[in-house]
């Protein structure tokens, strides 16, 4: 597909994000001897992933002796709701163990139990003390061991670079269409399989503990190229972000707060979790907590700032310093509160999407050949709700199985071509920005998307709010479709967010789509119009979106798979 | 509402300047929010590099009134709001435009770095007490402020001789590693040029997770390049007992 | 546009962009540090005034040939020692960044422009390498902390037996000081424990662990300790030139 126009660079394997999965990935696929390529969109070992906090779920029984590969599986399904793949969750619960033990031998230094071995603590819907951790920067010291091990083995990244488009040659999925960011200056990549690991959705929504990146890049580029997306509707928001003061808003609170007994109040002082939860209290699962709060806000019991009042001063100051370190900082440095004396205030706020792109549970493939999906770009393991510290697994897990399986398709798969069309036309798209000389700021209209999911598609929902939002989405379109880019191609924010704005926009329509069409409420898509579990319909059905011939977003239901019968009984014994 | 000025450096290698711009000041606002209003607001291609906006990441590195600062950090009312503030790109890396920097010198340094090797016949098993020392080491989110700061690179400019803050953090991560099995005194003594850094302590002073950069890291290192380059008496042990 | 690029990229010496006052870090160092050496030096070279009773001055301790048997009389006693001590304090990590910065430029402040550029060449050549030869006046640096504390203790018998002087309490408070300020160094942090890499796994670890742990705890206290005890031998030893001179008398407290 010589196209001489081009920067081109050619590889067996190449992931896109490196963040836990595309680094996980990539070690795996060089492991299997592959040539393997990395472009991520930020400079590597800056991806969402660095901000994982609270710990990584491994049912390794290093606390809790009665813990294994069951009671994890039993935990995920039923914090998912049971729309998870079954056998990734499956998966998911045997693998964690050795997949945290391997960043061990990598390097990574997590804290140790008395005896010497990681510790684990508690955390929102494991039965046991579950997460292996570093304080609360957790997801920074497996990011740093991954990009450590990735550059050891020899990883080619291309830092700073986005992928605008999935190239195809007929049915199979060849190389990706890019732009540095750093010139504005186009790149090929060429390559047998591409593994989507882009991570999520959350900027699309107002409050939210997502960064920049987080715009749905892989979900619309696998969405444009064929694949499937499911159960989009499923979106999580954490119940604990920061309030106050405003710049903060939406930043993440961790979860080990909770889980190292940090206390949830309402303004009147009332332990309020024990009218929702009283079994499991703060340590209920995400998509409960963050409800209990918004419902005591809503009711005006919130807190000075509208949020929840989230107490850990009740412990010794140096243990709280020790234990949750950045949450320390964070709050001393950017909200002058001082955890160790006072109760910060948290609100809920948008954090992961469980839905995305469809993938077969063993390799990560997705619906269109030579294409494959980790970590929370892929749909599955966590149905419909996640519980803290299974993404971080998840990652890990299903990163080395995607990278494994690529990199095996990509040595049994023969060569490639690609028109130069699909190349000029996704050059063409990217410029057309630059070539208006009137219209609206990308800002603009990315402001008023996150308004409108913000309120239309939140924490509760319904029809005519999901209606609205969609009749917004597609003035959006429009909108998007006329903005104006200043300045040059160099480093430029605004001509990188007219392109993001498009993710986005799709991705907010497959949420919207999805969740007005799911008739019930269920693990973090709650329904104020249908309050109910609807298990005999709902419960049996996932959402998938394809795309339409005329580019348009196509959504259909599709049985959930028939869980074996060793599994069921897994799930029906209770400890 | 307040309103505070910022006068931001646009330009790139070809060169540039100082551009004012006006932005209101809101409670709690970090420079990181003062430069997304002007972005949104007034210039749509300002080229900030940002992430988490929450300390965590180490993308926002910049020099706020000449002091090297992550921006998402940098509180406005901790500020003087009566004069402009000055935002300017790190000074030590070669600009790209505006704040932007080509921090690349830092991943090519970085791989000068023999990894963690771990010995033979471990069982994995750790004490706390041995991990301690090497956990805050392992809070650097690479910021690069400390590169920076560090006069050796930012006035001196010994980019190739000299490794850096940073990789003297991470060095030290590995060495004493409890695990760890290979010495790495004789890349410090001559790829990454510790005899360079004269400890001023920039680097410790600009840290925002807080690593005594100096005191844990560099000064124990330069201590482990004695022990194995200039002490005379410890060159006699090992000349008696034929140990390395 | 109100600057060029070439204002970003300015390497001569002192170009910042900081708007405080940074030199009032140095000032403070070059006028304490500056004024105890001019009168170390000058009360190193008197000779005189510098035994008082029980009491002997920290910069002549040890007393070596005060009678001048063989010792030249144009020297004084104290030159033959002031070269542990003053090593001590020159290759001291502490005291490095301290001049490094107020009397060599280098740099003068963070994100301030030092001097030099193009010739520096930091800790690696002569006489700066010398700096890593820290542990060996550390090595006699304890040796004299154990005469000064001998020093101290004699500073309590007096000719009619023993008693407590202020000149006792201050050469006690000093020898504390100085302690201080030696057992909290980093290089005695490295060979106390600093330099294993795991504790648990060595002979007498968990003693190492604990004493580096304790030296460490120091350690944080170093640049406290190294002002501190400049301070109390500098007024220490002037409390007793005093004494001899007749300026002030010693108050027996017991």
């Amino acid at each position: 597909m010589a196209n001489e126009k081009y920067e081109t660079h050619e590889h067996d394997v190449l992931i896109i994000g490196a963040g836990g999965a595309g680094l996980r990935a990539s070690i795996e696929a060089l492991n299997q001897g592959a040539s393997v390529g990395v472009v991520c969109k930020s400079l590597l070992g800056k991806a969402h992933t660095v901000m994982a906090e609270g710990g990584v779920a491994a049912a390794m029984a290093n606390v809790d002796a009665a813990d294994g590969w069951k009671p994890h599986f039993r935990d995920t399904m039923r914090g998912g709701k049971f729309m998870n793949n079954w056998r990734m969750a499956q998966l998911h619960a045997q693998e964690a163990p050795d997949r945290v033990l391997e960043l061990e031998k990598w390097g990574a230094l997590f804290d140790r139990t008395p005896d010497g071995k990681i510790l684990q603590r508690a955390f929102g819907g494991h039965t046991y003390k579950r997460l292996a951790h570093v304080g609360d920067r957790t997801g920074l010291e497996m990011i740093r061991t991954l990009q450590d091990r990735g550059v050891q083995q020899g990883v080619d990244v291309y830092m700073e670079c986005t992928v605008t488009k999935l190239l195809k040659d007929g049915d199979r999925v060849v190389g990706a269409f890019a732009y540095w960011r750093e010139t504005g200056r186009f790149v090929v990549f060429k390559a047998k399989a591409v593994v989507i690991c882009t991570g999520g959705i959350g900027k699309a929504w107002r409050v939210t503990s997502n960064s920049w990146e987080y715009t749905g890049d892989g979900q619309s580029l696998a969405f444009e190229a064929g694949a499937e997306l499911k159960d989009m509707e499923f979106v999580q928001f954490h119940p604990t972000g920061m309030v106050w003061p405003p710049g903060v808003q939406g930043i993440l609170v961790t979860e080990a707060v909770r889980g190292e007994g940090g206390i949830l109040r309402n303004k009147q002082g009332e332990r309020f979790m024990e009218k929702y939860d009283p079994k499991r209290m703060e340590l209920s699962t995400r998509d409960v907590v963050a409800r209990s709060i918004y419902t005591e806000v809503r009711e005006g019991r919130g807190s000075e700032h509208g949020g929840a009042y989230l107490d850990i001063s009740h412990k010794p100051a140096d243990y709280v310093k020790k234990k949750l370190p950045s949450m320390y900082h964070q709050f001393k440095e950017l909200a002058d509160v001082d955890i160790t004396t006072g109760p910060m205030e948290v609100g809920p706020t948008c954090h992961y999407v469980m839905g995305g792109i469809n993938v077969d549970a063993e390799t990560g493939a997705a619906t269109v050949k030579g294409l494959y999906a980790a970590g929370e770009a892929a749909a599955g393991l966590h149905g419909g709700n996640r519980l803290g510290g299974n993404s971080l697994s998840d990652l890990l897990v299903f990163g080395r199985r995607a990278g494994m399986a690529a990199a095996q398709y990509a040595n049994g798969v023969g060569g490639s071509s690609v028109g130069n069309d699909q190349i000029e036309a996704a050059a063409r798209e990217m410029l057309e920005p630059f070539e208006r000389t009137s219209g609206e700021s990308p800002y603009d209209v990315h402001r008023d998307l996150q308004e409108s999911m913000q309120n239309l598609v939140g924490i509760f929902r319904n029809q005519e709010d999901m209606t609205k939002g969609l009749d917004n989405i597609e003035q959006f379109k429009e909108r998007a479709k006329k903005v104006r880019v200043d300045g040059s191609r160099m480093f430029n924010p605004g001509w990188h967010l007219a392109h993001d704005l498009k993710n986005m926009l799709i991705v907010s329509e497959a949420v919207a789509l999805s969740a007005r069409e799911r008739k019930e409420s269920r693990g973090a898509h709650a329904r104020v119009d249908f309050e109910k579990l609807d298990d005999a319909m709902w419960g049996k059905q996932h959402n998938i979106i394809t795309r339409n011939a005329d580019g348009g977003l196509n959504l259909a239901q599709r049985p959930l798979m028939e869980m074996p019968e060793e599994l069921k009984q897994v799930l029906a014994e209770d400890q | 509402m307040a309103e505070a000025t910022l006068r931001v450096y646009r330009g790139d290698k070809d060169g540039g300047g100082h551009v004012d711009y006006k932005v209101p000041v809101a409670p709690g606002m970090v420079v990181l929010d003062a430069l997304h209003y002007i972005q949104g607001h007034q210039a749509p291609d300002l080229a900030v590099r940002w992430n988490c906006k929450a300390a965590k990441c180490g993308s926002c590195s910049g020099e706020v009134n000449g002091r090297p600062k992550l921006m998402c950090k940098t509180r406005m009312d901790d500020l003087p709001l009566d004069q402009p503030i000055t935002v300017n790109p790190l000074k030590t890396f070669p600009i790209i435009k505006d704040l932007v920097t080509d921090v690349s010198l830092n991943y090519r340094i970085n791989k000068k770095i023999p990894a963690f090797t771990p010995r033979e016949n471990t069982d994995w098993r750790m004490q706390q007490d041995d991990i301690d020392r090497v956990q805050e080491f392992r809070k650097c989110i690479e910021c690069f402020l400390c590169q920076n700061v560090c006069h050796v690179l930012r006035d001196h400019q010994k980019t190739e001789e000299f490794g850096g803050p940073r990789f003297f953090v991470r060095v030290a991560g590995l060495d004493m590693h409890p695990l760890d099995s290979v010495s790495r005194t004789e890349l410090l003594k001559d790829e990454l040029g510790i005899g360079f850094c004269n400890i001023t302590k920039c680097c410790t002073e600009v840290c925002p997770e807080d690593i005594h950069i100096t005191d844990n890291a560099i000064i124990p290192l330069k201590e482990r390049v004695v022990d194995d380059y200039y002490d005379p008496i410890m060159w006699v042990i090992r000349k008696l007992t034929g140990k390395k | 546009m109100s600057q060029s690029r070439n204002d970003l990229q300015d390497r001569r010496f002192g170009a910042t962009f900081r708007t405080d006052s940074w030199w009032t870090e140095v000032l403070p160092v070059i006028i304490v540090f500056g004024g105890f050496g001019i009168y170390a030096t000058w009360r190193a070279f008197q000779g005189v005034s510098y035994e008082f009773g029980p009491y002997l001055s920290p910069f002549y301790s040890p007393l070596i040939d005060a009678e001048h048997h063989w010792l030249p009389a144009w020297l004084s006693p104290a030159l033959l020692i002031l070269g542990a001590p003053l090593g001590f304090r020159t290759t001291c990590y502490y005291y490095r960044k301290a001049y490094y910065r107020a009397f060599f430029l280098s740099p003068p402040s963070c994100a301030v422009t030092g001097v030099g550029a193009g010739k520096y060449s930091g800790e690696r050549k002569f006489p700066f390498i010398l700096q890593n030869l820290h542990r060996y006046f550390l090595y006699l640096a304890i040796l004299f902390i154990i005469i000064l504390a001998y020093d101290a203790v004699k500073a309590f018998f007096f000719a009619d037996g023993f008693g407590v002087g202020v000149g006792s309490l201050v050469m006690t408070v000093n020898v504390v000081l100085l302690s201080c300020y030696t057992f909290s160094c980093h290089s005695l942090r490295h060979i106390i424990g600093g330099k294993l890499d795991c504790f648990s796994c060595e002979v007498a670890g968990g003693a190492r662990h604990k004493a580096w742990k304790g030296v460490s705890i120091l350690n944080e206290r170093h640049m406290l300790f190294a002002w501190a005890s400049l301070v109390s031998v500098g007024l220490t030893d002037l409390y007793i030139k005093l004494l001899c001179e007749g300026t002030i008398t010693d108050l027996r407290l017991f």
